[in-house]
């Protein structure tokens, strides 16, 4: 199993920099899938989670200079790591100022993710900061759990508000209850929903628009005004949201009425799923 | 020092209305009095109360450490960034190709521990420092907080932070220096069960082991503390047994004293070495000892009586 890259490019490098935060906040453990042309971010729908998951996927060609990986066997030629997100992150902050940044997996004592950044100085020798992330390999019989989430047939497909003022709407609501109805319907609308004894309140989101849908037929049947709902615990949606630092290019919100929420987003050529099951 | 401080708490203010500062000791009622003269004649008094102790003074002398390294604080400064800010203890030493490495600390951790922590390492180029003056493989190991408050003051006064040290184990002086004041702060630094371990040259990482008794940290940890009943609690138990030994004449030679002797700073921990060996007290900085270069006006009345001797050079 091998593993090397490295990034020179500075934009690049703050991009990867952003996704390696967005996904701290989103998971505090999870794994990171090396392939020849990509690299996920994998968090599993296990019980740790909540029955959450997340799929986040960038193509390395798009970030790294060079790039070179040599699986478990030529069959199963993938690397899966189990790291803790935020010491990627924070071993990415430190590379603001930097010539380069190499990334390899290495054997220090334990598996580690050496974080290796060359960094620019004022005098004509470089500064290197090196960071060892300690990883865990995660064995080829556990892969089968880690695959890429098939995304299930929604109701209701819609694109989202700007998620800043979604996020700060689901602040107050929290203060309110842990209990969220999602619903939206085809005409572009979206409602969030707080009901306790003592009130109820909702937001309701209008003219937002819908994706094309895939299944012609299931939207030609489906009177566009029906809202098609789903109660999640408000925590998880926070926690999803406290992880968009910047709008997106694209976020679409698909709902499977009583079951799950999923939102695909695309931060530039970064793509993200996440995956909010109902309340049993 | 908390009182002291609030009377200078605003800077800003101070700057623009304090025209004159006076410190005196109120000869009968036992107060340092703060005065400042300020703009338009009005005048703040402070009066602040103090008990007097005994004044220990910690015997060091940087000329005698082997090792020295000098660069400016803004360097070094730069250098602790990539550090997470929870980090207790960092390893300053000399690599291959006479880089100064600084690595962060790790405390053995539980053989079944599924956590384990990150490790970072700074690696930065002799060009970058004024001095340096140091075998290669050296290293000591010493408290990163204490390290970065006296950073942030020498980069604040725009100093040069010159590092005096010798072999693990054996105290690290970090002296600052300007037209006004010098500085001496003097840290422990943990020792080494295996004085050869070459951990900076090595490519793979390695493990100061963790020394379970033979920490050179001093017991008497409350100099930082300004709660003035524990100070005095913390210099009453260190008084008896500093009693039992005659005005000792300490000397930074480890050679004379027993291997497991962490040095001058602990005379106290001799006595319990035997007692405790194996819990390392708190390491916190021992001491801060600045000498004001410019002449008193008067000079101070006799001192009382001190446990060691002056160290060259302060007042």
């Amino acid at each position: 199993m091998k593993f090397r890259a490295k990034i020179v490019d500075a934009a690049c490098l703050n991009h990867f920099t952003r996704v390696s935060a967005m996904i701290a906040k989103l998971a505090k453990t999870c794994t990171l899938r090396i392939s020849p042309q990509k690299l996920n971010f994998i968090l599993s729908d296990k019980m740790a989670s909540g029955g959450v998951s997340m799929w986040c996927e960038l193509e390395q060609e798009n970030f790294f200079r060079e790039f070179q990986m040599e699986g478990v066997s030529a069959e199963n030629n993938a690397i899966y790591l189990e790291l803790m997100s935020e010491n990627l992150s924070r071993a990415l902050k430190t590379a603001q100022n930097a010539r380069a940044l190499k990334i390899k997996l290495t054997n220090k004592h334990f598996p580690c993710l050496t974080v290796s950044i060359e960094l620019l100085s004022v005098s004509s020798s470089s500064r290197i900061v090196t960071h060892d992330i300690p990883v865990k390999v995660i064995p080829r019989k556990l892969w089968k759990d880690l695959q890429e989430p098939t995304v299930p047939v929604s109701d209701v497909s819609i694109y989202l508000p700007v998620l800043k003022t979604m996020k700060s709407i689901v602040e107050k609501m929290k203060n309110i209850s842990n209990h969220l109805i999602i619903e939206a319907n085809l005409s572009g609308e979206l409602n969030l929903k707080i009901e306790t004894e003592l009130v109820c309140v909702t937001t309701h989101f209008k003219d937002l628009g819908n994706p094309p849908s895939a299944s012609e037929d299931a939207s030609r049947d489906r009177d566009p005004e029906q809202m098609a709902e789903v109660h999640i615990d408000i925590r998880k949606l926070l926690q999803f949201l406290a992880g968009q630092q910047v709008n997106p290019t694209k976020a679409v919100c698909n709902i499977v009425s009583n079951k799950i929420v999923h939102f695909d987003l695309l931060h530039e050529d970064v793509s993200l799923q996440y995956f909010i099951p109902a309340f049993s | 020092m908390k009182s002291f401080l609030a009377v200078f708490r605003s800077l800003a203010t101070v700057e623009r209305s304090v025209e004159k500062c006076c410190i005196s000791l109120g000869g009968r009622s036992s107060r340092l009095v703060v005065q400042l003269h300020c703009k338009y004649g009005v005048r703040k008094t402070h009066n602040l109360s103090f008990q007097d102790c005994e004044s220990l003074q910690a015997v060091f002398d940087p000329a005698l450490c082997s090792n020295v390294l000098r660069a400016p604080a803004r360097v070094l400064g730069e250098a602790v960034l990539p550090f997470p800010p929870a980090l207790a203890e960092v390893t300053l030493g000399i690599g291959c190709g006479r880089r100064v490495i600084l690595r962060s600390y790790q405390e053995e951790e539980e053989a079944d521990s599924t956590v384990k922590a990150m490790v970072t390492e700074m690696s930065i180029g002799q060009e970058d420092f004024q001095q340096l003056q140091a075998q290669e493989g050296v290293a000591i190991t010493f408290c990163l907080k204490e390290f970065r408050g006296l950073l942030s003051f020498a980069e604040s006064a725009n100093l040069s932070l010159s590092v005096y040290f010798d072999a693990p184990g054996r105290p690290a002086i970090f002296a600052v220096s300007d037209s006004l004041l010098d500085g001496h702060f003097v840290l422990a630094t943990l020792s080494e069960s295996d004085p050869h371990s070459p951990a900076l040259c090595s490519p793979e990482l390695r493990r100061l082991a963790p020394p379970l008794q033979a920490h050179s940290t001093p017991h008497l940890d409350d100099f930082a503390n300004d709660d003035i009943d524990s100070y005095m609690i913390a210099m009453e138990t260190t008084a008896d047994s500093e009693g039992s030994r005659a005005v000792p004449s300490v000397s930074l030679f480890p050679g004379l004293r027993p291997p497991c002797s962490p040095g001058p700073y602990s005379e106290d921990n001799e006595a319990e070495a035997g007692t405790q060996p194996g819990t390392p007290p708190p390491k916190k900085f021992r001491s801060l000892f600045f000498g004001s270069i410019l002449a008193p006006a008067h000079s101070p009345p006799g001192p009382s009586p001190v446990l060691a001797e002056d160290s060259e050079g302060e007042g």
